[in-house]
């Protein structure tokens, strides 16, 4: 295999959560970087430019944010694993390209460490207001897959699950952290390379002349990239299997379909969530990323004074848990959304749970609620 | 270091690198968009890059249609973004031979900043933007490159900005190669899209294309639009780059030519040296 150089050591490290996302990203296969200075992503940049052509890969700081996710869709059409990392501004303006990587199947990743936003809003603090644009932020319907880490560990974890679901399903995968994630230093263990998962393009088996790139007898086509020889068109506008563009709304409801069930039939496997102490547990809090640790302390403060609570905390955001989640509602309990924005995962929590067993502390951008705010609203609503 | 093909290919074989189930496209009665298109057609066919390396980029408008209808690997992706993709491709694999086709709207006008940073850079990719001083596919709206005093369908009462001068404005940037042709100049775009596949860095080609939209608000026929472009044509290699401005007035001329053609070194060079000196391992 050549020169590892710019691939880490298995061991113990302490690590920034930025810099773990680096390392995992490129154990995962990343070789091609274009992205856009813009904090508090900065450090992911820095260590992409100094790591990538060490093993081969190609880093470019281009000229803004739209130009950095259009060369990630370019490099990977070349059938590369590319990626890029930003915040809230950048995000908004990626978003018409995630709507054509989504449109042509292109594997991508987005790593995006929210700022408390709208607009510049804290461009040094932390917020958790991108969860909802993970999904809608691109004009019409399309579906994502969202990883929320909430450790420098599960910021190197759940990039490399991101590549693997981004080239598993062919669609845009956006790992979504926070300021306080990606800057914090904390132990990250590397596993050895052996005992990492790390999933490559699936090829055409079939000759160009018969090839389909949006073969409609699979859920995910082949991917065939440029200059292999098969001659793709693709476009973003509507198309058939050919990839050719056509208005007829048969072909064009079908493509669209297969779209939306390849992540659709696959989401319990795509899912992750994690519980604790949700087994007798009366109001169970439901929180990713940075809001969930300090959720688990407030979750552990409120178990000594007795009250019986527990921790949901989403690992993906799309799919979204909803079936564990309504599993626990079965038992009887409910549930307190902590985030820090002003109510985007209580809406779809209350998608699925009926709206008065769902209780809401908003927070806004700047800072994590407190475990004794959040303890404070759990003996509220324990208390009436 | 080139082989390439000195004859001009056959009817058939142009048939065989166009994608004919895809037939009638989309371009209007008179449009020039379909004579560049055979040009680029005739001049892959000729060069001496494999037909499996050329790989043709667009964003949106007319012109980026052009992909559709050619049998290569193509990609029509959005609007004004052509360049950034194009340089993701040929970043990663520089065994491609990439080429843009794009309108004034799609290239410079939505597209600018790509265009100036990407020259800058000198990314090894061939850009064509066919000009035709409007937007036609949206039916007739002023964009950069739309000559002052045009009516078109946002400028009811004559245009009041000026366009861009684009030879003018590639050759400051540093762009290694820069030529303009009209749609008149069929041979001439052939042998410069040959020149610009050997190009390592950014090689820039206007063509100057009638639009029956543009000339329609202007009150001309398309045919006209063509006499005038005959009448007013000059062939100036040596131009003064300051004088290719393009006028409504018809007593002005429209200066054509290979304007820059000088030693280059691209990003894309650069980069894989530095991969080497530090070692890198191309399969890592």
């Amino acid at each position: 295999m050549g020169s590892r150089d710019g691939i880490l050591e298995p061991g113990t490290y302490f690590m920034r959560g930025n810099d773990a996302c680096v390392e995992g990203a490129l154990i995962a296969g990343c070789r091609f970087f274009g992205g856009y200075p813009i904090t508090p992503s900065n450090e992911i940049s820095a260590l992409m430019a100094r790591k990538l052509p060490l093993i081969g890969g190609v880093f470019i700081q281009f000229e803004d944010e739209i130009a950095s996710i259009m060369g990630v869709i370019g490099a990977a059409n070349a059938g590369v694993k590319s990626m890029t990392a930003t915040s809230g501004p950048g995000f908004s303006l990626m978003q018409e390209a995630i709507g054509l990587a989504y449109m042509i199947e292109t594997p991508i990743v987005i790593v995006n460490v929210q700022r408390g936003g709208p607009s510049t809003g804290l461009p040094t603090q932390v917020g958790q207001g991108d969860f909802l644009q993970t999904h809608y932020g691109s004009h019409g319907d399309y579906m994502t897959i969202v990883y929320l880490p909430n450790s420098p560990q599960e910021m190197f974890d759940m990039i490399i699950k991101a590549f693997n679901a981004a080239w598993t399903y062919r669609v845009p995968t956006i790992l979504l952290s926070d300021q306080m994630v990606g800057h914090m230093i904390e132990r990250v263990v590397i596993p050895s390379l052996e005992d990492i998962l790390v999933v490559d393009r699936v090829k055409p088996d079939v000759d160009p002349e018969k090839y389909l790139p949006f073969d409609s007898k699979y859920l995910v086509p082949p991917m065939a990239v440029a200059g292999e020889g098969y001659r793709v068109h693709l476009t973003g506008l509507a198309h058939d299997e050919r990839g050719y563009p056509t208005t007829n709304p048969e072909t064009v409801s079908k493509q669209y379909e297969r779209m939306a069930e390849k992540i659709r039939r696959n989401e319990d496997r795509i899912i992750e969530w994690e519980e604790y102490l949700t087994h007798d547990a009366e109001l169970i809090i439901v929180a990713f990323g940075i809001t969930s640790r300090s959720a688990l302390k407030a979750v552990k403060d409120a178990r000594r004074l007795g009250y019986r609570v527990g921790l949901f905390r989403l690992k993906t955001g799309w799919p979204f848990p909803w079936k564990p989640l309504t599993r626990l509602a079965e038992q009887g309990c409910r549930f307190l959304v902590v985030e820090i924005n002003a109510g985007q995962v209580v809406r779809i929590v209350r998608e699925y749970i009926p709206n008065e067993l769902v209780y809401h502390l908003p927070w806004h951008p700047g800072s994590v609620p407190p475990p004794e705010i959040i303890l404070k609203k759990i003996r509220e609503v324990f208390n009436g | 270091m080139s082989r390439e093909i000195l004859i001009t290919p056959s009817i058939d074989e142009i048939k065989s690198l166009m994608r004919v189930e895809r037939l009638p496209h989309i371009w209007c009665p008179s449009c020039g968009i379909g004579i560049v298109a055979k040009a680029y057609v005739e001049a892959v066919l000729r060069s001496s890059i494999p037909l499996d390396k050329h790989v043709i980029v667009s964003g949106i408008g007319c012109s980026s249609r052009m992909p559709g209808y050619i049998k290569l690997d193509g990609y029509h992706v959005i609007h004004g973004r052509a360049i950034p993709f194009s340089v993701g491709l040929k970043s990663v694999n520089p065994e491609l031979e990439v080429t843009i086709f794009a309108g004034d709207g799609d290239l410079i006008t939505i597209g600018g900043n790509h265009f100036i940073h990407s020259i800058r850079r000198n990314d090894d990719i061939n850009v064509i933007m066919i000009n035709n001083y409007i937007y036609g596919m949206t039916g007739g709206q002023y964009g950069g490159t739309t000559p002052p005093g045009s009516r078109t369908l946002t400028s009811p009462y004559g245009h009041l900005e000026h366009n861009f001068n684009m030879p003018l404005l590639a050759a400051t940037l540093g762009a290694p190669y820069v030529a303009r042709w009209t749609v008149l100049h069929y041979r001439q775009i052939v042998d410069t899209l040959l020149e610009m596949f050997n190009v390592d860095g950014f090689a820039f080609l206007e063509v100057i294309s009638p639009c029956i939209v543009y000339t329609d608000m202007n009150r001309m026929e398309s045919i006209e639009f063509m006499r005038d472009l005959r009448r007013r044509v000059v062939i100036d290699n040596d131009a003064d780059l300051s004088d290719l401005s393009i006028s409504m007035d018809p007593d002005t001329r429209i200066v054509v030519g290979k304007f820059v053609n000088r030693e280059s070194e691209s990003f894309q060079t650069r980069y894989y040296r530095l991969i080497k000196k530090l070692g890198g391992d191309l399969d890592g």
